[in-house]
């Protein structure tokens, strides 16, 4: 009801009954309390973390949800492998942080110290495999947000004209024309996909594919190289009389060979063709029981590379470049846009838990911690748990598309 | 006890208090600037917020007057007047009513209840010595002036170089480089990832991803301490209903905030490095934006007026002299229109292209969610009903909420409705009822809990013929100013256009005076302040007579708060205070007091949560 008046307390630290710890602060009563704000209030922040991501994984959700097919493609791109690995380093460290929290608790103060120090390890594990694969990325011409283009217009020696748009396309092996325009694809399908190539073949009737390096990706390294484009345009608009998937394909110096690495390159993409038909697209064989991978192989390309984008092709129609609106052609680069940003915020949080783990360390070096006062080691713990979470999630969302 | 006392402070009873006491508060606690800057009490903080607020106010004010004096003429008055040309004209106009909105959205109306006089009362309505992390309530603080003077830097400075261009002829960019934004507040894409605004985009953007910082912390602040912080006897229906409101603010704070968050950061990363998520030009969807966006924006809408509900309950009750009709559908309602508030971001956008099936489902929970605000507004009738209604300043103040409110609430039915959303879609009939809603609404709540908590916080009495005649020359000129925006819009006046065809002049001049009348309102209730200031006398420990835990300490509140334990009871129940001729202030009555044992809570361990 009311103040009580008879209960002075200039300095307001007057005894409520119990002996204070030194760690409690002078508007609680408790340390019960105390903790209990603590670790509430924490767990608000962890929700406001979520939905922060939450916005991100809505963006994934929309564009994956539109665009299947560029996701799909895109996520060819990302090594299985290390992302396997980043996983299992960031539950171990998990793991570790958790158990230091235990330690905490009891007082062990060296175990949590040496627990600390390999949660701390394990977040510098993460960000070096990281490190390898955006630079890979990088190296690849895979940053964020190459999807750009611009439109070129070629002469060709015979006086036609092509007007191209270019596109930084990621990665490519090898590109398909069909219908004049180009496509691009590239990977290491596993054998089920090479299987599931069969299903694809409905595409024949309907699109040209080729086997097409000279054209672009070929073309313009070489007249980086050496400046001779027009040449190679001749080159190119000979070799396109030769029919690649017909069985009796002419393996032309400029396809793909197996040793071919695969990086970052401008495609050309022909949005009109003064060029016959003939020149400008190449006829494929009919024969619908005729794997696309034997095609392949027959015409003498990288049959691997090749597969995985015959498979895109196949399975998704939108993949094929010239069935695509401009600004779906465009969205190529949505995938990596997305991959990013989530795995870019991600990173940053797995840094600011680095350098709070790297805090608590240092205070747990000074003895700070023991079973009356450990809040910090835990709430460091569930933030860290929560970098782990997201991970997760971030993991199979963007490794394991199928 | 010290024999000398000092006359003028009182406690609770009555009587007056040692000069210890008397000399020690926390305004006096601590000496000079830095005892401001790096406080951790709650109180200096709120006060902190307060000025800072007000200062920014003032300029997005100053802003809105430009815009009204500008709108006088049909054709564009920077131009007739020969200060620049018309395209620079219709620029500074586009700039400008960006700066307004963005002001007065992220730096005045969301920060303005929670901030400033949810930081001072609610630990005190709590019986607590502070809020439950008081390092991290200084943090936002910083984090909320950090962002708000990025914001103004960038947006300012646009503006001044566009009239140092075009009027003097001195080109500003290379001293400060670019600025200026006129996206409207909203930041809507494709405007803000369109031409080149100088990077204005990316620098406001970021202020306002500090600004959500600060939003954010502080909601967490409030939620931890209403949990955990309770006194004795204060269960989770015992709360002052100010506190369902801020609780049910903060919820949306922590909930909504980090959406926005991300969607800045999206959007910065789209102009830094072109990701194309809501760029068509890189295959992005600027309709995505348009829905993050209102995800946070819509529910924000009741970060400003969520607080203010809470403001409303205790002035209506406590100037009634009447305990609260319908408590706990108050308080519930609260919850619900947070909650509800995150359902309902799609009525934004029913010209946007979204599908008539989720325009019909918004639409049906936009009309839904008025059922809970109109409970509370039934609620405030009933509880006046009868009751010895007292026309003070707060009275009067929270007395216009209601009548703003309800016309801004109304006309919300007409914009939620899809059929004549088309046609109001972007009007001034929108114009005018946020303004009903935000200002309106908003800032009478805000302006009625400053002349409530006024004696609390600074211990002084203000001019209560001042603060009325304020409080009328604010109620007639917002509605003098906003009620022909219905009509210019109904007529089919676009907003945020500089110029306009001839026949909306009358409506552009009547709503112009309109604004003139506010302002002099608004500078009147500050003269006031400032001469309670300076001049106020000494107020006793409880003027209005309110039983809350805040009017339980002396005025102004001692450095943490109460000279003891104090006790939750019904904030709402009146009976043991006594007006006091001699005091002009209530006085609890000593014989009315409980039982020593009663007051003495033996445990203080936490209620649960």
């Amino acid at each position: 009801m009311t103040t009580a008046t008879s209960h002075p307390a200039p300095d307001g630290h007057d005894d409520h009954g119990g002996h204070h710890s030194p760690h409690l602060a002078h508007h609680f009563y408790t340390m019960t309390q105390q903790v209990g704000s603590a670790k509430l209030g924490m767990w608000a922040f962890l929700a406001t973390e979520i939905l922060m991501f939450g916005g991100l994984f809505c963006a994934y959700a929309v564009y994956r949800a539109l665009h299947p097919e560029v996701f799909l493609f895109g996520h060819y791109f990302l090594d299985t492998n290390l992302g396997a690995i980043n996983t299992a380093v960031l539950l171990l460290s998990s793991f570790t942080m958790a158990w230091g929290v235990r330690a905490a608790q009891l007082g062990q103060t060296t175990l949590l110290v040496t627990l600390l120090a390999l949660t701390f390890l394990g977040g510098v594990g993460f960000m070096g495999i990281k490190y390898v694969e955006y630079t890979s990325k990088f190296d690849h011409g895979l940053g964020p947000a190459q999807g750009i283009y611009y439109n070129v217009t070629t002469e060709y020696s015979d006086g036609n004209t092509a007007q191209v748009k270019r596109y930084l396309v990621p990665n490519s092996a090898f590109i398909i024309a069909g219908e004049g325009d180009i496509k691009y694809g590239v990977g290491e399908p596993t054998s089920d996909q090479l299987h599931q190539l069969d299903d694809a073949l409905h595409y024949h009737e309907k699109y040209a594919l080729k086997s097409h390096a000279d054209e672009g990706l070929h073309k313009d390294h070489a007249k980086a190289e050496s400046g001779k484009g027009d040449e190679h345009a001749e080159d190119h608009s000979d070799s396109q009389a030769t029919p690649a998937f017909s069985g009796e394909a002419d393996p032309h110096e400029h396809l793909v060979d197996q040793s071919f690495t695969p990086t970052g390159a401008m495609v050309t993409s022909a949005v009109t063709d003064t060029r016959p038909p003939e020149h400008s697209a190449m006829a494929l064989a009919t024969n619908g029981s005729f794997g696309l991978s034997d095609t392949f192989e027959k015409s003498g390309i990288a049959t691997t590379s090749v597969s995985s984008a015959a498979l895109e092709v196949g399975f998704y129609e939108p993949t094929l470049w010239d069935t695509l609106t401009e600004r779906e052609q465009s969205l190529a680069y949505q995938f990596f846009s997305i991959y990013y940003c989530m795995t870019g915020l991600h990173g940053l949080h797995v840094l600011i838990g680095m350098g709070l783990i790297a805090w608590v360390a240092v205070r747990a070096l000074g003895g700070a911690f023991g079973p009356e006062y450990n809040t910090p080691v835990d709430l460091v713990g569930l933030y860290w748990h929560l970098v782990d979470l997201i991970w997760i999630f971030l993991f199979p969302l963007l490794y394991l598309i199928h | 006890m010290s024999s000398i006392n000092v006359p003028g402070i009182t406690d609770i009873f009555g009587k007056p208090v040692s000069e210890k006491t008397a000399s020690e508060n926390y305004l006096t606690h601590g000496k000079g600037i830095m005892s401001w800057l790096l406080t951790l009490d709650h109180k200096r903080i709120g006060i902190m917020y307060m000025v800072t607020v007000l200062t920014f106010f003032l300029v997005g004010g100053l802003f809105a007057i430009l815009l009204r004096t500008m709108l006088l003429s049909p054709e564009p008055l920077l131009a007739q007047a020969g200060l620049m040309g018309e395209t620079a004209s219709n620029n500074f106009y586009n700039q400008s009513f960006t700066l307004h909105g963005a002001v007065m959205v992220f730096l005045f109306i969301i920060p303005a209840i929670p901030a400033i006089l949810g930081n001072f009362v609610l630990p005190l309505m709590l019986g607590a010595k502070d809020v439950a992390f008081p390092r991290l309530n200084l943090f936002s603080w910083y984090c909320y002036m950090g962002g708000s003077l990025f914001f103004l830097w960038v947006l300012g400075k646009g503006i001044i170089n566009l009239v140092m261009l075009n009027t003097f002829g001195v080109d500003m960019v290379p001293i400060w480089g670019h600025g200026g934004l006129d996206t409207g507040w909203t930041f809507y894409t494709p405007y803000s990832t369109g031409e080149d605004t100088g990077g204005a985009v990316v620098a406001a953007t970021a202020g306002a991803f500090i600004l959500g910082f600060s939003s954010i912390l502080t909601g967490l602040n409030f939620i931890a301490s209403i949990h955990m912080l309770r006194p004795p006897g204060m269960g989770w229906f015992k709360m002052p209903l100010m506190l369902w409101a801020l609780y049910s603010t903060s919820i949306i704070q922590i909930l909504a905030t980090p959406v926005l968050a991300i969607t800045l950061l999206l959007l910065i990363a789209e102009r830094l490095l072109g990701v194309g998520i809501f760029d068509p030009s890189l295959g992005g969807d600027p309709v995505l934006y348009q829905h993050f966006f209102w995800f946070y924006s819509h529910p924000a809408v009741y970060i400003m007026i969520l607080p203010a509900f809470g403001v409303i309950s205790e002035c209506i009750s406590v100037h009634s002299r009447k305990h609260i009709f319908g408590y706990a559908f108050i308080a519930c309602s609260s919850m619900a229109i947070a909650l509800l508030g995150f359902l309902v971001w799609g009525h934004h956008m029913f010209t946007s292209g979204q599908s008539a099936l989720l325009g019909a489902i918004f639409s049906f929970i936009t009309m839904f969610i008025a059922v809970p605000s109109a409970i509370k507004v039934f609620n405030w009738l009933a509880t006046m009903y009868g009751g010895a209604i007292r026309l003070s300043a707060p009275m009067i103040y929270a007395m216009g909420f209601i009548w703003l409110f309800t016309i801004g609430g109304l006309t919300g039915i007409f914009l939620g409705s899809l059929e004549t959303d088309i046609h109001l879609h972007d009007t001034y009939f929108v114009v005018a009822h946020f303004h009903y809603v935000m200002v309106g609404s908003t800032l009478f709540a805000f302006l009625a809990g400053m002349h409530h908590w006024w004696p609390k916080m600074f211990g002084r009495s203000y001019s209560e013929v001042g603060a009325q005649t304020a409080a009328w020359l604010i109620f007639i000129g917002f509605n003098i100013t906003f009620i022909v925006q219905f009509v210019a819009g109904a007529q089919g006046m676009p907003r945020r256009y500089a110029t306009y065809p001839d026949e909306y002049w009358i409506w552009h001049f009547l709503s112009t005076m309109g604004s003139y009348v506010l302002t002099i309102g608004l500078f009147y209730a500050l003269g006031v302040w400032i001469h309670s200031l300076v001049k106020g006398k000494q107020v006793a420990a409880n003027p209005w007579g309110g039983n809350s835990l805040e009017w339980h300490t002396t005025s102004p509140p001692p450095f943490e708060n109460f000279h003891g334990t104090p006790i939750g009871t019904d904030p709402y129940n009146y009976d043991h205070w006594h007006f006091d001729p001699e005091l002009d202030g209530y006085v609890l009555r000593e014989e009315e007091e409980p039982a020593e044992a009663e007051r003495t809570a033996p445990d203080r361990a936490p209620q649960p949560a």
